[in-house]
């Protein structure tokens, strides 16, 4: 970044001009290229590049953090979206592009730290320069008078230096000091320690994985990969990553906000208390609350989202059960009304879908429809609408779960049909019309969805982070310089002392800490007065 | 006992606002009257030999006193600080958490911060000319905050029940207040340096103020302050994102801006390294890099979709 025998903060002259460049050979020309990569201002324009081009990632939609947006915002812009696609500006922060700049930056950083750092081992074993001929050319040139001898003077002055943490080397009639080196020392531990966390990052990302399963209460989830709805693994993932253990929710406890009018229903707690086992072990009791993961086996189990998962039965026109499990649905605003959908290909005389609507709390306006004011279960009811028809799960086109196409299905109960929707609450059996059969609501737990995210280098990424800012307050605080004291004998015999620094570096107090330093100096020097 | 809390809160925040109001008016005053008294103050110039060479120098223009407007919008300011910062603590008691979990608190306690930074930097260097952008500034904010941000005290969601809601979003401000003092410094040495470029034209009251390259020291010396909180919340927020979505960096659009501005200022400060960079070029990194700032504050929070929708507004950010 920079030339590697100035301190970090040295400030460049302007470009000479008007000079006869030398024919360059291969070898030549790829020095060239290399001292333009590890130049500061290359690292400067790296850098602006790279936060500009963060920004459209802020824009658009991310597949990482937002898969679900990207596919909404690919069917608003049917035209702008391929493009963007192929610019991969839906993964922006892993597109060729964006990793160029950084990948360059992160070069141009490993040229810069190393020459710097070798440079800074042998200044930090090399003794402090020879004091120049004229201290009153420096800055924060002071003088002071004393009436014993120059010799003494100058040691005595040694001895303040070195108290004062500086680095010392004697000379003639002089002392020349340095301190600060730390200075230099934390500059680079910083760039070091953005590089590490790079690595680590990447690391992580490698060989972890991330994971998501939804659990109804009284279910198990155990960690293995068909048992994950979603799952995202780093690049060298193998199966032997995934510790085997296992998770049952025994119960989910939310607290709602009661009493502040302003927020009633407001969700103020989630409690998920869980039975754990790990390998074949002691089984364990364990909670899981938001900020504060289930660490087991390596891996951290986060409670990231809640909802209702009502069982519905539903049995066949001899009364013979062929569905009965929960359902988890999608809450549909904060006071979880939720919607749900079960689809029945087999079983019955027909293929079956169910398309419920959850109240949570359901109360009836004057117009006779239903809505919910509060997300626990005070007056449950489940609103069902079914269809019949092809429900396009036997051609071996996958299909969302969570959505129906009603184009090829036929609406026996709800809006459209003779028969109006169905409202159950727990416990109530209504007949399917058509007599299918009967459809009963037996309950409604709760279900979580459990984020298991296991990331090997994530201790390490935060040690590299803490390193990051030691090394910034260090290398920006820390003010390196260098002091000398001169001691001159007049004719008269009077010796006089020149005090100066040189800043190497930020530095705004030097002309305070050389007049300081000369305070203490002569403090030493004179005898001491008794009172 | 809440709702008492927070009128008295509200009752502060508009007592602020007014006492910052008449204060921008003088610390404007105060720069028009350095306008007049430019043409009467010419700068003076001692020349002290010391034995080697004879040395020039121009003295900064001695403050013959402190002037009256001055004194006046600054005693003003005080005042309405701790009127401002009463209010904060008024909203976090009644709230009976800190007064900084939804944009309008945000917004309030951020504003006393950069307040509280503008008054504290004074024990180190008389910036009291910058009073008129800080006042300024956070009138326009707190009025912004009173009018389309506020929201009624409600409890803190799940995600927000966590120890680093007090440090992130502390730091946060902290670095806020720094770049904001710091980028308003950027800002008079941009004006300065154009008018020692093309002599004696633009502004007057600027020959009053100090000279380009001591401004550019002194914006450097707060931002890179303000540096080093800002990493901090960088830092500080992944930890906690760990802990609460289940991973410590995802590209949230809120990272993503905290992000670019954390590049801007290390841009800024490589750039004062930099031949060419130094100067005019380095002043508009840390403007842009404020502008950001604030930019990931209002058009973030209210206009992108992303995980930090906490601004507690119905219907935004979700």
């Amino acid at each position: 970044m920079t030339d590697s025998s100035r301190p970090s903060d040295h400030i460049d002259a302007p470009a000479p001009s008007g000079i006869a460049q030398p024919k360059l050979g291969p070898v030549g020309y790829l020095r060239f290229f290399w001292r333009q990569l590890t130049s500061m201002r290359t690292a400067l324009f790296l850098l602006l590049l790279l936060a500009i081009a963060a920004i459209p990632g802020s824009l658009v939609p991310q597949v990482s953090s937002d898969p679900n947006g990207v596919i909404q915002y690919k069917a608003a812009n049917p035209g702008i979206a391929p493009v963007l696609e192929f610019f991969q500006v839906f993964t922006t922060y892993s597109s060729v592009w964006f990793s160029a700049i950084y990948l360059l930056l992160f070069v141009s950083l490993i040229g810069c730290v190393i020459p710097r750092t070798k440079h800074h081992f042998d200044a930090m074993r090399a003794r402090p320069p020879k004091t120049p001929a004229r201290l009153s050319r420096l800055e924060g040139f002071t003088t002071r008078t004393t009436s014993g001898d120059a010799a003494d003077a100058i040691s005595a002055g040694q001895q303040v230096l070195r108290r004062a943490g500086y680095r010392t080397e004697l000379f003639e009639d002089s002392v020349s000091a340095e301190r600060g080196y730390l200075r230099e020392t934390g500059n680079l531990v910083f760039h070091t320690a953005l590089i590490g966390v790079l690595v680590t990052v990447g690391i992580g990302g490698g060989f972890g994985y991330t994971g998501q399963k939804v659990v109804v209460e009284g279910y198990s989830m155990t960690n293995s990969l068909a048992v994950y709805d979603s799952f995202n693994p780093g690049r060298f993932f193998t199966d032997a990553s995934l510790v085997p253990f296992a998770i049952t929710l025994d119960s989910f406890t939310p607290v709602y906000e009661e009493d502040n009018v302003k927020a009633l229903g407001q969700a103020i707690d989630f409690t998920a208390d869980v039975t754990t086992t790990l390998g074949g072990g002691e089984s364990e009791k364990r909670t899981i609350k938001v900020n504060h993961p289930l660490e087991i086996g390596g891996a951290q189990v986060f409670l990231l989202g809640n909802g209702y998962a009502p069982v519905i039965t539903i049995r066949d026109p001899e009364g013979d059960v062929v569905f009965s499990q929960p359902t988890a649905c999608l809450p549909q605003d904060a006071l979880l009304f939720s919607n749900c959908i079960v689809k029945l290909p087999n079983g019955l005389d027909e293929q079956l879908a169910v398309v419920g609507f959850l109240y949570p709390s359901a109360v009836e306006d004057n117009f006779g429809r239903l809505a919910s004011n509060y997300p626990d279960l005070i007056n449950p009811i489940l609103s069902v609408n079914l269809y019949t028809g092809d429900l396009g799960l036997d051609n071996g086109v996958g299909s969302n779960a969570y959505s129906i196409n009603p184009a090829s299905l036929t609406q026996i109960a709800g809006v459209d049909s003779d028969t109006p929707a169905i409202r159950l609450s727990p416990g109530d059996v209504a007949d399917i019309p058509g007599g299918l059969g009967t459809i009963e609501l037996s309950s409604i737990p709760r279900f979580v969805s459990l984020d298991v995210h296991h990331d090997p280098a994530q201790v390490w990424v935060l040690v590299f982070a803490v390193l990051v800012v030691g090394g910034l307050v260090t290398s920006l605080f820390i003010p390196r310089r260098r002091v000398w004291i001169k001691a001159l004998t007049g004719s008269d015999g009077v010796v006089t002392l020149e005090y100066a620094g040189l800043a190497r570096g930020d530095d705004p107090g030097l002309d305070a800490a050389v007049a300081e330093l000369a305070d203490k100096h002569i403090d030493q020097l004179s005898p001491k007065v008794e009172t | 006992m809440t709702d008492q809390l927070v009128t008295l809160s509200l009752v502060a925040v508009y007592s602020a606002m007014a006492i910052y109001t008449v204060a921008f008016i003088l610390f404007t005053m105060d720069l028009a009257r350095r306008t007049a008294a430019v043409s009467t103050v010419s700068p003076v110039v001692t020349a002290h030999a010391d034995g080697y060479t004879t040395v020039l120098e121009r003295v900064d223009a001695p403050p013959a006193k402190s002037p009256r407007y001055l004194r006046a919008a600054f005693a003003l300011t005080i005042i309405a600080w701790v009127l401002h910062v009463s209010a904060a603590v008024f909203r976090g008691v009644a709230a009976g958490r800190v007064p900084w979990a939804n944009m309008f608190e945000f917004t309030l306690t951020a504003t006393a911060i950069v307040v509280g930074v503008f008054l504290v930097v004074q024990f180190w260097q008389d910036l009291r000319f910058i009073g008129a952008f800080v006042t300024g500034f956070s009138l326009i904010a707190l009025g912004i905050a009173t009018t389309n941000f506020y929201v009624d005290v409600v409890p803190l969601p799940p995600p927000l029940q966590s120890g680093w809601l007090v440090i992130h979003v502390f730091v946060a401000s902290l670095g806020t207040g720094f770049f904001a003092i710091g980028s308003a410094l950027s800002i008079v040495q941009l004006l300065q340096s154009r008018r020692a470029a093309n002599k004696a034209s633009g502004l007057r009251f600027l020959d009053t103020l100090p000279a380009a390259e001591k401004l550019e020291n002194t914006a450097y010396r707060l931002i890179v302050v303000g540096f080093v909180f800002w990493t901090f919340t960088l830092i500080a927020g992944a930890i906690w994102a760990s802990y609460a979505w289940g991973r410590y960096w995802g590209w949230d659009t809120k990272e993503v801006w905290t992000f670019i501005i954390w590049t801007i200022f290390a841009g800024y400060i490589h750039a004062r390294a930099t031949r060419g960079w130094r100067g005019a070029r380095s002043a508009w990194l840390a403007i842009i890099g404020f502008a950001a700032v604030v930019f990931n504050f209002t058009i973030v929070n209210l206009f992108f979709k992303g995980m930090h929708s906490y601004s507690g507004i119905p219907g935004v950010g979700e």
